[in-house]
């Protein structure tokens, strides 16, 4: 494994010896002759993919900083939870942040190479600054609800976990400059709409029971932001695998089936050691599947578990969906309609 | 003829909820340059959810721009929106928009591609729902 991080720099080493003058002019004649290549110019006013601009937009207005939530009133919440449940906070807390770290320095600075279009490696700077504003949210939620002491201990705890650090590593393994740039965007879309949550079930949860309420709206924030980054880095890789033969096509798929068997082989020993004392593990499970078969869509693939095993409770279903009511006329029992509860209906484009 | 009209851009989650559904349906072009279907019978409308954080813009402009005209509108009979429950509040805003708007009932909310169980419950509520029956 390469370190994450490269060696900070040698003291710098003694002057080289002065090149003669001849060999100067013929280092300027190359560079006339071949001159170093420079990115065009951006210009956001012809598009290649309009799927760019859109994402961006989305992005932008998307924007939001971890001080807009009003963390502070979860501490009396926070003093309610038994010390191993709010150990079990902290320490899944950590996990998460571990994997936004990855996507911050390493995940969308790896895919900013692969790029086909250079509003796509805007986009890429964006994902790449939200994901610092993602780790660092979860510093605040320490900072305002817990003792120092605890979240060194579960920095620790996460440093240590074999399970934290093997499915960092696989994901890893893809991220290296060498690998295959849609295996990379693969692990990417496991990452963010997979891997992720075995830790946001608990925040779901809590709130679900009037818990957190409030660190709960923050985490629906990183979970709003992840939505479009699988979605977009999914979007890229059906894109450019549409370019791609039959067979190689074929072999992605495999590749993609693999690692997400891989990884969920993983993630139910990492429930299972973080659940199993709060008696959740079952839930978190099919909340797994649920999530495993929405990262393959947004490959473009189908489900890998069936809908019996991605029951998840209905309870944390709405804490992921706050005020959007079911109302829905084919899974109602009424026969008659409900035209859905006032919403900002305003579009200029509408014209009736 | 077509009971479906549908909408989906180059993800293309949409078109492959449609498609598993295997009913006879018409796409709303993703280019503006492109032709609008034009229907001739009552159908059902599927459609995806794009929303900022505030639910501004969650109806696609090429569905707004084919609802526009009256009358492909007034042979609309419902909706059927798609979305990501990850967007929260907003989760498939679309077809609660489009409901409103229309006057129509939202008679489905799926995520993404759908799952068996949503082709399940569109295809036989689609069998079973009134204003098909007397229209065809
Ligand atoms: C920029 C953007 C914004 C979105 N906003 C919402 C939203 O507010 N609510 C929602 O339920 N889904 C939202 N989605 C998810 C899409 O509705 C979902 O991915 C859908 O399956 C896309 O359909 P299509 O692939 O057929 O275009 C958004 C997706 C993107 C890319
Ligand atoms: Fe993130
Ligand atoms: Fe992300």
């Amino acid at each position: 494994m390469r370190a994450a991080f490269p060696a900070p720099s040698e003291p710098r080493a003694p002057a080289p010896p002065r090149t003669p003058i001849r060999q100067k002019v013929r280092a300027v004649k190359d560079t006339i002759e071949q001159p170093r290549a420079v990115p065009r110019a951006i210009n956001w006013n012809r598009l290649q993919d309009e799927k760019d601009l859109e994402v961006w937009n989305r992005l932008t207005v998307n924007f939001w900083l971890p001080e807009k939530v009003p963390l502070s009133n979860d501490v009396q919440s926070w003093a309610t939870l038994r010390p191993e449940e709010r150990e079990l906070t902290i320490r899944v807390f950590t996990g998460l942040t571990l994997l936004d770290t990855i996507q911050n320095s390493l995940g969308a600075p790896a895919m900013l190479a692969d790029a086909q279009t250079p509003h796509e490696e805007a986009v890429l700077t964006n994902i790449a600054f939200m994901e610092a504003v993602h780790a660092r949210s979860y510093s605040s939620i320490f900072s305002t609800l817990c003792l120092t002491r605890e979240v060194d201990e579960a920095f620790r705890w996460s440093e240590d976990n074999p399970h934290l650090q093997e499915k960092a590593r696989l994901i890893l393994d893809e991220y290296d400059a060498g690998a295959d740039p849609l295996r990379r965007r693969i692990a990417s879309v496991f990452l963010e709409s997979f891997l992720f949550y075995s830790g946001f079930y608990l925040p779901m949860y809590w709130s679900s029971r009037g818990k957190l309420t409030n660190t709960a709206d923050l985490i629906r924030l990183i979970i709003r932001d992840e939505a479009i980054h699988g979605y977009y880095i999914g979007y890229k890789f059906q894109r450019a695998a549409e370019r791609l033969s039959e067979a190689e096509r074929q072999n992605l798929k495999d590749f993609a089936f693999n690692l997400m068997f891989d990884l969920y082989g993983i993630e139910t020993r990492y429930t299972g050691e973080l659940y199993d004392g709060i008696g959740l593990t079952g839930d978190v499970k099919a909340f797994l599947h649920y999530n495993a078969n929405k990262a393959l869509q947004n490959l473009g693939y189908e489900a890998l578990f069936p809908p019996a095993a991605c029951e998840v409770n209905p309870a944390i279903m709405a804490a992921l969906s706050p005020d959007s009511e079911n109302h829905d006329f084919f899974s109602g029992s009424g026969s008659s309609y409900v035209i859905g509860k006032t919403v900002a209906t305003e579009d200029e484009d509408w014209d009736f | 003829m077509a009971r479906l009209v549908f909408f989906s851009s180059g993800s293309g989650n949409t078109a492959r909820f449609v498609s598993a559904l295997g009913m006879s349906a018409a796409r709303i072009p993703v280019s503006p340059k492109d032709t609008m279907p034009e229907p001739d019978a009552p159908y059902v409308l599927v459609c995806p959810t794009y929303a900022d954080g505030e639910g501004r813009g969650a109806v696609p402009k090429q569905v707004i721009r084919f609802l526009n005209d009256p009358l492909r509108r007034g042979l609309l009979r419902g909706v059927i929106a798609g979305g990501n429950r990850n967007f929260g509040a907003t989760f498939a805003l679309a077809g609660r928009v489009i409901s409103q708007k229309c006057s129509v009932p939202l008679l489905h909310r799926f995520e993404l591609a759908g799952t068996g169980n949503d082709v399940a419950v569109v295809r036989s509520g689609l069998k079973a729902f009134a204003p098909f029956q007397t229209a065809a």
